[in-house]
């Protein structure tokens, strides 16, 4: 009995400081990778070595402005609303597994756990824009809504192909029945994941409810200090958990050389490289445009997911 | 709905090369300098703060009166030299007392370099003189001197000048 609390308390201990670190992984690298390819070096002071500790410099800078809540916001939602995203992810970020041992809670439908969790995020999104008193937070929040409506269907349609090619729910069980005849089979699927997940954590080119010139920084417009801080986080905290869930997915998660041992460093690994694609996509396109974005989610990847299912059906009934 | 050049380059390469660009960029080398630790190199014309040569101003005033936004003060009295043993008239100088430049006001027309008639002031790529205190850019002759030592040789003329 108590040798099971401790293994839960472990557990998620471990997720905390996974759920901690990697994220700041995740924006280091943006921060150089985007400063390379637009010519720039980056963060170079802090820490000493190529400016490692630049996220840390950071948070210890958001900590110390002053939390400003606007006479007009509704106060208690305002502030409530930044828990939501954080706490939607680290949800997600529990169930997926790293190795066949190594994960934060083992459910049974963990698949659908993790898409669940994840659209609990936009409703923080949707909260603090409502909240704000700010047309240009209302006009983002909205505009983020919409977003995730449209995206929604394509991610879970995606999802479905690969749980029905593997035939189970669990993550821990899809990346068993994972083959590397996957990567060919899954490939429409896997596309449309990854520019569905791109688009529910409102990054380029899907950032237009955020979008800078347009409604100044969208729902987070009116935070500052530590909330905004937080919306911060959640969004590299999503970069991680779409990632790690797309490696686990897609490339079969700790299938690899050595995976007996190593097998946690390939789920990172793998994971690490749909972050940087993720990060890559940023650099080099422009934001779609409302109408756009719609268009692009309705007449291109619900009919590519819809293809998807159709493949992975005809698959599984031929190889059965 | 859709322009010519659309068709030209479809949606698909458009992205592909918007990709190959960022990934050509981020493998060749950043064109960053870093300042505090390398110390850029600027062209003999670099526009930095005006020196002042003192023992060439004669007080003329030129300088100030052209200056377009006035931030530059002169005073000056005269002295009479006595005339020589040999006979002859006394004989009459200007002596500047005080040259100053207002940097928080200039904005480095370089109005007066080209007006001073006797070659006093000159542009120096010196540009590390930044204040806390915007009352501090104003500065006296003795600190206009010392940038003289940073003035470069005049650069050779262009090929075919005259
Ligand atoms: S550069 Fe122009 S503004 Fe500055 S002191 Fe000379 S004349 Fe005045
Ligand atoms: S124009 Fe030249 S000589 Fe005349 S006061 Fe100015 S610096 Fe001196």
């Amino acid at each position: 009995m108590s040798h099971d609390v401790v293994e839960v308390v472990l557990r998620a201990v471990c997720v905390l400081a996974a759920f901690l670190v990697l994220p700041l992984v995740v924006g280091q690298t943006e921060h150089k990778v985007m400063a390379h390819m637009q010519g720039r070096l980056g963060p170079m002071y802090p820490g000493g070595f190529h400016g490692w500790a630049q996220l840390v410099a950071d948070g210890v800078k958001f900590a110390q402005k002053e939390d400003i809540v606007p006479i007009a916001a509704d106060k208690r939602v305002f502030r409530l609303a930044p828990a939501l995203g954080i706490v939607a992810y680290l949800l997600a970020l529990a169930v997926i597994p790293l190795d066949a041992h190594v994960f934060g809670a083992n459910v049974d439908d963990g698949l659908i756990w993790a898409i669940a969790v994840t659209g609990i995020g936009t409703v923080g999104t949707l909260m603090a824009g409502w909240s704000s008193g700010n047309k240009y937070a209302l006009i983002g929040a909205m505009r983020s809504a919409a977003q995730l409506l449209s995206y929604e269907l394509p991610l879970i349609l995606s999802c479905a192909s690969f749980a029905i090619a593997a035939g189970s729910l669990s993550l821990v069980g899809i990346a068993h029945a994972w083959t590397p005849w996957w990567l060919l089979w899954q490939l429409p699927g896997a596309i449309v994941f990854l520019v569905a997940a791109t688009a529910e954590l409102q990054r380029v080119p899907f950032d237009a409810p955020v979008a800078d010139s347009e409604v100044v920084m969208g729902p987070y417009t009116e935070y500052t200090g530590l909330r905004f801080a937080f919306f911060l986080l959640a969004e590299y905290a999503g970069i991680v958990v779409m990632s790690l869930l797309l490696a686990v997915l897609y490339l079969g998660g700790w299938t690899g050389p050595f995976d007996g041992y190593l097998g946690w460093l390939w789920t990172l690994l793998k994971g690490f490289l749909f972050a940087l694609i993720i990060i890559w996509m940023r650099v080099s396109w422009p934001r779609l445009r409302e109408d756009q974005l719609q268009r692009v989610a309705w007449l291109g990847l619900v009919p590519l997911a819809l293809l998807q299912l159709a493949i992975t059906a005809v698959g599984v009934v031929l190889t059965a | 709905m859709s322009r010519p050049d659309q068709h030209k380059h479809g949606l698909v390469p458009g992205l592909v090369k918007g990709m190959a660009t960022t990934a050509r960029t981020m493998t060749s080398h950043a064109h960053t300098q870093e300042y505090p630790d390398v110390k850029p190199e600027l062209p003999p014309r670099s526009r930095g703060v005006i020196a002042l040569l003192a023992e060439n101003c004669t007080s003329c005033m030129l300088c100030a009166r052209e200056c377009p936004d006035w931030c530059i003060y002169i005073d000056s009295h005269k002295e009479t030299i006595p005339a020589g043993p040999e006979g002859g008239r006394d004989r009459q100088q200007n002596v500047l007392d005080r040259f100053a430049i207002d940097f928080s006001l200039c904005m480095y027309c370089g109005i007066c370099i080209e007006v001073c008639p006797f070659d006093a002031l000159f542009w120096s790529p010196e540009f590390e003189y930044a204040e806390t205190d915007i009352r501090d850019m104003l500065h006296e002759k003795d600190r206009l001197g010392e940038w003289m030592a940073t003035v470069p040789p005049p650069p050779a003329t262009d090929p075919g000048a005259q």
